[in-house]
């Protein structure tokens, strides 16, 4: 096929697909219709950047190298933390590596704890990563919406790795890390936490309240939801732990006359050289799209990530407290939330009025009866700040 | 253009006050942070990133670009990699709204072209695996070796044997024995014969009924095409074991052979490599994987299934591993496969595979004069040189070769890999490339084995930097800016 044949014949593909963009679009669950700054797309389509590999030749890859250290660095500021890599697959994997990282961290791979409210499909990649592992995985209920300190005290032990929490969850709401880490570290157990980078514009950053090793979904971040991928992995963790880290890593050095420079470095800890006893399998990751994250993070600036929280949180509330107002649907669980929220349905009917919403343009909501069928009559509600007054009042008139 | 700025850091630029993007004012009635957050949840300050204008971000990032050598600006053979050209067309129907701004929840009746072009992208390479089942979820080619090695223990703990070794070739990735090692098996390694092939009796001696699965790369790291694997295959299976090929290296074998037909159970592609994804300065990839019909019940779920009416996503399969990543898989990177398999054709594809052996033996044929090729001068899509007899001459090692080459001008091959070869320069040209390219290429190298060893132990002279120090970074590792 020749290109103005393929570019017809994709270009009627496309045509055939409904992009968020000409919809209203409140899906969330881990990927989220963020607004993407021109600059971000300008800076990811310079060919220099994009059709070059990893970093193998410093000197003629001082650019990528560059860049990665300035993500480390940028991660590293938007997290509290002490070391972010260089980046991974997607939040799902990331926090798969994590957990891994943990167990050989603390030396304890028999027991690893997550709870119910961490991403259905994060969990999923854990339970597969460990299937043929002697690794017990524990899943700790939270049938109120978060996890109850005292039951998570109850679940660990001095056999457990790590506990795997999300924050903000998969149901939107605010989970109470401080206390959640202090159980998990008088176990002797690491705390690995889940995030949503854009709620780090407003939120307490997890190296501010004892986490030992973030990961998160990095879309958000100025990357195309492109159905599910290609996505961004984040992984940091205190110092510490470094030498346990999955996946590249760059560092700071100097040339032979002194002058700065950047290396892949602690490359001991990789599949390349250490073979079977390295720290992951991981060689190709995602670089372009920490890249995009790293132009996000600097375009948007610490009071940018702060105004897009906040946008993200008032409107999120606005559409709670409108669609709640009207009868129809109630807050499944009374908790503190940020972008997202768990609505239950007061007549059990979900699928018919996504339906209705979906023929007028509207993506009202993610139904979570897939993952729990205890909340197969609730929709999960995601706002961001690129939704509108109008466009909320009109979600709330469709889901009547 | 030579003269740039100078290369400071983001956070070195920053400016109090700066930003590059304005949000507008909040369009809802607001309610106060303390009536909605509970106390000590929110941070006193915003995160402490950097403050730029949008010009001076520009400005920074296009800088740092030019510093990257890249297929787009320089010939790139780094052996194992396949840096072929990316083509443009595909760069912009990846980014159509109508692909690329799809969320992964939306429901299935509006994504029906996308649910087409994925389940199109199944079929294509289950026809060249020579495999039926294929999952598209796998994020890289690493990626996709772990899925089908927990699909292999899915396989065996279902068969209710206990088979706890996956014997790798010595020469192979190092994400292999990785691989075997995170999905709870033991790596066993195997020797590579003077050939440059697989020994095949160091492998009978090491299959037992113990041996879940046997990795090969084939062609090799070597470049070369290991001829025995139709006999290997049946050793294996006799044992009970699986085959799994590395697909890294399909760029020399697609529409010639099918690792189905040739006795492979499972493998992975990388479409970043094959099929002209761009590598993205160490990624996105992707890696789907195929596998036999008895193996493809473990595959993870979904995958794409096409019904009368239309195109839906499978999770109903209760033998499925499970994911191994969050939502489909990479799609962007599917969409430019796509692209690239349409474009192409079945005659196509085999005249990529021609043409990347093609040059890949006429390289071979101009270097192997001043620099040996240890395992003889045919090869596939790659092929390894040595610089041993340059050292031992007159001390100048691989590593100094690949620094000049820099000067002149191109990227490095792949050095000191595979590691069973001293001195090794792994270099891959690609089919992309013309005879005029490879021919100054070779002639670079040539005048670069006649230069002055300390001129070359200094190499590269015309970067912008000399040899890092790589043993400092290491060893005081600074991974973060920090102020002051």
């Amino acid at each position: 096929m020749g290109e103005l044949e393929l570019t017809a014949h994709v270009g009627d593909l496309a045509g055939r697909n409904l992009p968020a963009g000409q919809a209203a679009c409140f899906l969330g669950g881990g990927a989220y219709d963020h607004f993407i700054p021109a600059v971000v797309d300008f800076v990811a389509a310079r060919s220099e950047f994009y059709t070059a590999y990893t970093p193998y030749q410093p000197e003629a890859s001082q650019g990528t190298l560059q860049a990665i250290f300035e993500y480390q660095t940028l991660i590293t500021q938007l997290t509290g933390m002490d070391v972010s890599n260089a980046s991974l697959y997607d939040g799902a994997s990331a926090a798969a590596e994590a957990v891994h990282m943990a167990m050989h961290a603390t030396r304890r791979p028999g027991r690893v704890v997550a709870a119910a409210s961490v991403h259905p499909e994060y969990r999923q990649v854990l339970a597969t990563y460990l299937a043929n592992l002697q690794t017990e995985l524990v899943t700790l209920p939270t049938p109120q919406g978060t996890i109850d300190p005292d039951g998570l005290a109850g679940a660990v032990n001095d056999q457990t790795a790590c506990v795997l929490v999300q924050h903000p969850n998969f149901f939107g709401c605010l989970e109470e890390v401080q206390a959640l880490g202090e159980i998990a570290h008088r176990a002797g157990a690491l705390l690995v936490v889940s995030v949503d980078p854009i709620s780090l514009g407003l939120l307490k950053r997890p190296g501010d309240y004892g986490a030992d090793i973030v990961v998160a979904e990095g879309q958000p971040l100025g990357i195309p939801m492109s159905f599910g991928g290609p996505y961004l992995g984040i992984l940091a963790c205190r110092e510490q732990l470094v030498r346990r880290m999955p996946g590249r890593l760059v560092g700071q050095t100097g040339d032979r006359r002194g002058k700065r420079c950047w290396v892949l470095t602690l490359q001991t800890r990789e599949q390349h050289i250490r073979r079977e006893k390295a720290t992951s399998n991981v060689c190709t990751n995602q670089g372009l799209l920490a890249l995009r994250a790293a132009v996000y993070l600097a375009a948007m600036g610490p009071h940018g990530m702060r105004s897009v929280a906040k946008l993200c949180l008032q409107k999120a509330h606005y559409a709670m407290d409108r669609l709640t107002a009207q009868g129809g649907w109630k807050p499944a669980f009374d908790r503190p939330v940020f972008k997202e929220f768990v609505l239950r349905a007061a007549d059990g009917q979900v699928d018919r009025r996504l339906e209705r919403a979906r023929e007028q343009g509207v993506f009202a909501g993610v139904p979570l009866g897939r993952w729990y069928p205890e909340l197969a009559d609730c929709l999960l509600v995601a706002v961001t700040e690129k939704r509108t007054k109008a466009q909320i009042d009109r979600l709330a008139e469709t889901l009547k | 253009m030579r003269y740039r700025q100078a290369t400071q850091l983001l956070f070195e630029l920053s400016h109090p006050g700066c930003r590059g993007v304005q949000l507008p004012a909040c369009d809802v009635p607001e309610r106060p942070l303390a009536e909605i957050l509970p106390p000590g949840s929110t941070a006193s300050a915003p995160p402490p990133l950097p403050e730029l204008t949008e010009p001076e971000l520009v400005r920074h990032f296009v800088n740092l670009s030019t510093q990257n050598m890249s297929v787009d600006t320089h010939f790139y053979p780094l052996g194992s990699c396949t840096m072929k050209y990316n083509p443009k067309r595909n760069e912009r129907l990846a980014g159509l709204p109508g692909l690329a701004d799809l969320h992964p929840y939306q429901p299935e009746g509006t994504l029906q072209g996308l649910l087409e072009i994925l389940h199109a992208v199944q079929e294509m390479l289950a026809e060249i695996a020579g495999l039926p089942g294929v999952s598209l979820q796998p994020a890289a080619g690493a990626h996709g070796e772990l899925t089908a090695l927990l699909v292999a223990a899915a396989y065996f703990r279902d068969l209710g044997q206990n088979r706890t070794t996956v014997i790798i070739p010595d020469a192979a990735h190092g994400t292999n024995p990785a691989s075997a090692a995170m999905a709870g098996f033991t790596a066993v390694e195997v020797k590579t014969c003077a050939k440059g092939l697989v020994d095949v009796k160091d492998l009978a001696g090491k299959l037992d009924a113990r041996t879940a699965v046997f990795m090969i790369t084939n062609p090799n790291t070597l470049g070369l095409f290991d001829g025995q694997i139709a006999r290997i295959a049946g050793m294996v299976h006799d044992a009970g074991g699986l085959v799994y090929l590395d697909g890294a290296n399909m760029n020399a074998i697609l529409g010639i052979a099918r690792p189905g037909d040739f006795g492979a159970d499972m493998m992975h592609f990388n479409p970043h490599k094959t099929f002209s994804g761009p590598h993205g300065g160490g990624g996105p990839g992707a890696g789907p994987v195929a596998v036999g019909a008895a193996l493809a019940p473990y595959l993870p779920a979904p995958i794409v299934v096409q019904e009368q009416g239309g195109f839906r996503l499978d999770y109903d399969r209760p033998k499925s591993i499970g994911r191994v990543r969050g939502f489909f898989g990479n799609t962007g990177v599917l969409v430019r496969t796509y692209c690239y398999l349409r474009t192409l054709g079945p005659e196509g594809l085999r005249r990529v595979a021609e043409n990347a052996v093609l040059n890949a033996n006429y390289l071979l044929s101009r270097l192997k004069h001043f620099l040996p090729a240890p395992y003889g001068d045919r090869c596939t899509h790659e092929f390894v040189v040595s610089a041993s007899r340059l050292k031992a001459d007159r001390g100048v090692t691989a590593m100094d070769l690949a620094k000049r080459l820099l000067d002149y001008g191109f990227h490095a091959p792949t050095v000191y890999f595979p590691l069973i070869v001293r001195e090794a320069l792994m270099i891959e040209p690609t089919e992309t490339e013309s005879k005029a390219t490879l021919d100054a290429f070779a002639r670079a190298l040539f005048r670069i084995t006649e230069e002055p060893a300390d001129m070359l132990h200094e190499a590269p002279h015309t970067l912008r930097i000399s040899r890092p120090d790589e043993v400092q970074a290491a060893r005081k590792a600074v991974l973060r800016w920090k102020e002051g």
